[in-house]
């Protein structure tokens, strides 16, 4: 069965139109990989899976519920199955690490304090950091941000894990350092995972399957190997990162 | 021509879409008041941000009011051989407009900014998102806590500020202008009525919700990165401080 199956989206922002036509599905346990260019609806696409955008056109379909037309409150409850991770970490800075990462378990759980202490510890550890709790977002770096996001993400244990460009603005060391802890995750949680980013090297690593997006659609999708040998110019443009190509031609 | 037309024709449309968006926002604030889970201790810790954080202000505002009132209609009302009814005056005053405004305007400028300015740095670094994908409503877990604490607050500020303002036109007309103690005290409250003290409340609750809710929607709305912060925290102090004193002559019109 698929678990996630977005079905002819559309959606325009003041006009402009960001998905056009844009359907992909993603089976249970696996993990997919959307790439493109900035401006191209990858951040829009993932926001319509968990609810945060709805379509102007199409449906979003998860373990066969429809969720484009829930309300507010049968969506949050249906939220609580989705781990999302955002681009810089999105953590609230008003709090320390420990209560970021407790957050959900307070507001979803009847855990003691003791069983939350746990938790954390655990989810802090399946990230490989220790000795944070007590710090400030704003003290960490942008790598560690990212896992204390990863680590909140996880800890209600959720059935699917959504990435938004994990490795956006990290040196190449702490990026590959990311996508294996990535891979890590997906393997020991069991997740279904979408991660949306335009670093190619990062979608080979952690991609079971592979789907560029161009102009709000899904111009070619497939496994690493096969997206590799694609002969799409617009995916072999992305894949080489020419300045020159159908993509530049057609972006303005 | 046409495009003067335009422009005013656009103010309005926008000062409509901004009027919907505030009850819109009120509508489901108290909507979401009422759905578990309560987060007490969230409720409790921006009542005391608000209320007890805002006493210093409080407290040199309405007290200096209160002095520098007794001194003007003191020196008016000597003109006309009056004096004894300063004391009516300062503490009608007081209860009744002064004490409400003073402290609504004030907690706008301490409280409501800050609200927006916090709000709206969790939209544009995305918190406001994570906060509905980890299945929190952020009407719920940020606008409730808020408006309910202006809502409760300030008229136990605003109580505060009555008794701190007639105090301190007591002290002026006593202390300075050595008027009798004993005529003065008699004259604040010869002259009272409940009335006057639960008006001046009322008004105060409601200035409360309006502070609050001002500065959480223009947070929550809130585009376009450290520009888009600055002008939320702005604009959240100008239509707050405006609102209060527009619905100010209302709500005395519709008390009395």
């Amino acid at each position: 069965m698929q678990t996630i199956s977005l079905q002819h989206l559309y959606k325009a922002f003041d006009g402009k139109q960001v998905l056009n036509d844009m359907s992909i599905e993603v089976a249970q346990g696996e993990s997919l990989v959307i790439v493109g260019g900035s401006g191209t609806g990858k951040s829009v696409t993932l926001k319509h899976i968990i609810g945060l955008l709805r379509p102007d056109q199409g449906r979003v379909l998860i373990a066969g519920e429809d969720i484009t037309a829930m309300s507010e409150v049968e969506l949050n409850r249906f939220r609580r199955h989705f781990g999302m991770a955002f681009q810089e970490g999105a953590l609230f800075d008003s709090m320390s690490v420990f209560e970021n990462i407790a957050f959900p378990l307070r507001r979803h759980t009847k855990m003691t304090e003791a069983e939350i202490r746990t938790r954390v510890e655990e989810c802090l550890d399946d990230v490989h950091l220790h000795g944070v709790e007590k710090k400030r977002p704003s003290e960490l770096s942008g790598g560690m941000r990212r896992r204390v996001g990863f680590a909140r993400a996880i800890s209600l244990k959720p059935d699917i894990l959504l990435f938004d460009e994990p490795t956006t603005g990290l040196d190449p060391v702490i990026s590959d350092v990311i996508a294996d802890l990535i891979v890590e995750m997906d393997q020991k949680l069991g997740t279904t995972t979408v991660t949306i980013t335009h670093d190619m090297k990062v979608a080979f690593k952690i991609a079971d399957r592979v789907a560029m997006l161009h102009r709000g659609t899904i111009v070619e999708e497939g496994t690493p190997e096969e997206f590799q040998a694609s002969k799409n110019p617009i995916v072999r443009q992305f894949i080489e990162g020419r300045a020159e190509g159908p993509l530049t031609a057609t972006e303005d | 021509m046409i495009t003067i037309l335009d422009r005013i024709g656009r103010r309005f449309l926008s000062w409509f879409e901004q009027t919907g968006i505030w009850f819109d926002a009120l509508g489901r604030t108290i909507l979401w008041m009422f759905r578990p889970p309560y987060d007490f201790r969230e409720w409790f810790r921006q009542m005391v941000r608000l209320g007890v954080d805002s006493i210093p202000v409080v407290f040199l505002t309405t007290m200096f009011t209160g002095m520098v009132l007794a001194l003007q209609t003191f020196a008016g009302f000597q003109r006309v051989h009056a004096e004894q009814f300063v004391a009516s005056v300062v503490s009608l005053a007081m209860l009744r407009e002064l004490a409400p405004v003073l402290v609504g305007l004030m907690v706008t400028g301490r409280v409501g900014s800050s609200m927006a300015a916090e709000i709206g740095t969790m939209r544009v670094t995305e918190q406001l998102d994570a906060l509905k994908a980890l299945a929190t409503e952020p009407i719920q877990y940020l606008f409730v806590p808020r408006v309910i604490a202006g809502v409760i607050m300030l008229p136990f500020l605003c109580i505060l500020g009555d008794a701190l303002g007639i105090y301190g036109g007591y002290l002026v007309a006593v202390k300075l202008l050595k008027t009798n103690p004993v005529v003065y005290k008699q004259n604040t409250f010869q002259f009272l009525q409940l009335s006057d003290v639960y008006s001046g409340l009322i008004k105060a609750a409601v200035f409360g919700l309006i502070l609050t809710l001002t500065g959480c929607v223009r947070g929550y709305y809130t585009t376009g990165g450290a520009e888009g912060v600055g002008r939320a925290t702005t604009n959240a102090v100008v239509s707050a401080s405006l609102i209060i004193l527009l619905s100010d002559f209302f709500l005395t019109k519709i008390l009395f």
